[in-house]
């Protein structure tokens, strides 16, 4: 009994997680990918006549990768990561590097303030953000600077990315900073070397596998990048709404209802993040080992 | 020399910490101006007169008070999610960590694929397919697809291989305890502190989610507060009285997230996330 008990355990176990799995990633999924192969068509004539879904092979994937729209919005996010990834991770190893150095004053409550943005919502970072940009109620000179230009805007919608995700990644690398055995830094200090040179030539090279981790979390998010253009978006016309791809498959499946061709686009998305985070991750486990 | 290099640390961790503070200081400060004061007085200085009162008065009584709907509906969301996500990442992380059984290693690698899947890009096709069977426009449309968090499970994984020894779980056995009865009592006991863990950051995915309940969500009594903010900003672009509200509105929802993460926050154990786990 006990031994039938323990061989079905693992399985009533595992039952809600594969069941939630299968409803909601590989179903939706699966769906997606049947929709995209198809298209809704007229049939009949001009009386009773009316549409339906017919089968059309890879046109919807045709008509996504030719429209010009959704090549500017993988630009303009490429942009924006760009800017993001490196500004993030730089940050945050920064400030682990510098809440390491020993006795530094302020470090618990700095810690704190930094890691706060990161339960704050995208969405409500943005507003806090877009009315600082904001002319009329700027307090950061939007009146003398344009902080919707076209230049700057690439710079003011990762500004509110960074904000929200250096804390986080900070404190992973922290962490893995805490974590190494103290006796490295001692024979280093007993020949004079400096704190900074300790930093860059033991402790860097020594955590590079949570950099690798924290570049690899923010290379994703900045592909799902959505939330901070969107939301920025009312308060400026530099803003378009197909900035990003993930709003490029907004706009395809609820304004020009053309569920079909965002299907295709987003399977073609889910397969593009796949790939780079095949890569990442590969790259990854190379730097752990 | 030693004071110098001491102190130019601490000055570039506080710029950093007044960087990430200042957007809710003006949040806070632009929130005591009535409508006319926020696009008039100087942009730094609060107003003393009572527009932080009267911006709150009128945040609570638009459209019935709809705002602290939404700010209910974020909590219930984000908590019932939190919660039942973390069980279920319990009870999967916990079966592959310490039990040999058919697809054991399928399982972990499908979810480990969907670790590196961004969960953001399935809103849509969930949504689509959601729509099928019903289940859109309601508060399980949103909730259900946030139960499963793959990130969850593999973080369950690696703390219960790491805490919960075998030979503990063979003596109960001998003991005559049930597979199911070490499961609650040993596994879930032993792996509380790192399941405290998976919770908020499950609680907090939740909470700062928004193309999920975007997509999903019309009626507006269903909204978290991202999407109500959001919402009424959309609004304010025609009728620029609302940008009050929005305002006030932010600094009432970054509150509650602040107070709650500063009083749990001996409960992060992000060496989990890590993986420096000893």
């Amino acid at each position: 009994m006990a031994a039938r008990n323990r061989a079905k355990l693992p399985y009533l176990l595992v039952l809600p997680a594969v069941t939630l799995l299968a409803l909601f990633v590989v179903a939706p999924g699966v769906y997606a990918l049947v929709l995209s192969f198809q298209a809704r068509k007229v049939v009949g004539g001009l009386l009773g006549g009316g549409s339906k879904l017919v089968f059309v092979g890879l046109d919807n994937y045709g008509l996504a990768l030719a429209d010009p729209e959704l090549w500017s919005s993988i630009a303009r996010m490429l942009l924006v990561a760009l800017l993001f990834i490196p500004a993030t991770v730089g940050f945050a190893l920064l400030f682990a590097l510098l809440l390491d150095v020993p006795r530094v004053k302020l470090a618990r409550s700095t810690r704190l303030a930094i890691f706060l943005p990161y339960a704050v919502p995208g969405v409500i970072a943005s507003l806090m953000w877009g009315f600082m940009y904001l002319p009329a109620t700027s307090p950061i000179g939007g009146d003398h600077v344009d902080f919707f230009g076209s230049t700057t805007v690439f710079f003011s919608v990762a500004n509110v990315a960074v904000w929200g995700s250096v804390g986080f990644n900070m404190i992973v690398i922290f962490t893995a900073l805490r974590a190494l055995p103290s006796e490295l830094y001692e024979a280093a200090r007993i020949d004079g070397c400096s704190e900074l040179r300790m930093a860059l030539r033991i402790k860097v090279p020594l955590v590079l596998p949570a950099i690798a981790m924290c570049t690899l979390f923010t290379a994703l998010a900045s592909l799902q990048l959505f939330n901070e253009p969107n939301t920025l978006r009312p308060l400026s016309n530099a803003i378009s709404s197909t900035w990003v791809p993930l709003m490029k498959i907004y706009q395809d499946a609820f304004v020009d209802s053309d569920v079909n061709k965002a299907a295709a686009t987003s399977v073609l998305f889910v397969i593009a993040a796949l790939a780079v985070s095949f890569v990442a991750s590969r790259t990854v486990s190379r730097v752990n080992r | 020399m030693t004071t110098r290099i001491r102190l130019l640390p601490s000055a570039a961790l506080l710029l950093g910490a007044v960087y990430c503070i200042v957007p809710t200081l003006w949040i806070l400060i632009a929130s005591t101006k009535s409508r006319t004061d926020l696009f008039s007085t100087a942009t730094y200085l609060p107003s003393f007169s009572d527009g932080i009162w009267r911006n709150i008065v009128d945040l609570s009584t638009y459209q019935g008070g709809i705002f602290w709907h939404w700010m209910l509906n974020s909590f219930g969301y984000a908590l019932i999610g939190g919660v039942l996500a973390s069980l279920v990442s319990a009870a999967c992380g916990y079966a592959i960590a310490l039990y040999e059984f058919h697809g054991r290693k399928t399982v972990f690698n499908v979810i480990l694929a969907c670790v590196l899947l961004p969960q953001i890009v399935l809103a849509i096709p969930q949504y689509l397919l959601l729509s099928n069977v019903g289940l859109t426009d309601s508060y399980l449309g949103v909730l259900l697809p946030q139960l499963f968090n793959p990130y969850g499970i593999y973080l369950c994984r690696i703390y219960a291989a790491s805490s919960v020894p075998q030979s503990l779980l063979e003596a109960g056995r001998i003991d005559g305890a049930s597979e199911w009865k070490l499961f609650h009592t040993v596994g879930l006991r032993l792996m509380g502190p790192g399941l405290i863990t998976v919770f908020l950051l499950q609680f907090i995915a939740i909470w700062n989610n928004f193309l999920l309940p975007f997509v999903m969500v019309n009626s507006d009594d269903k909204f978290p507060l991202t999407v109500g903010l959001y919402s009424l900003l959309r609004h304010g672009a025609a009728e620029a009285s609302l940008y009050s509200l929005v305002i006030t509105g932010t600094l009432l929802s970054v509150l509650p997230v602040i107070a709650l993460f500063l009083s749990l926050q001996r409960y992060w154990r992000l060496d989990l996330v890590t993986g420096a786990l000893k």
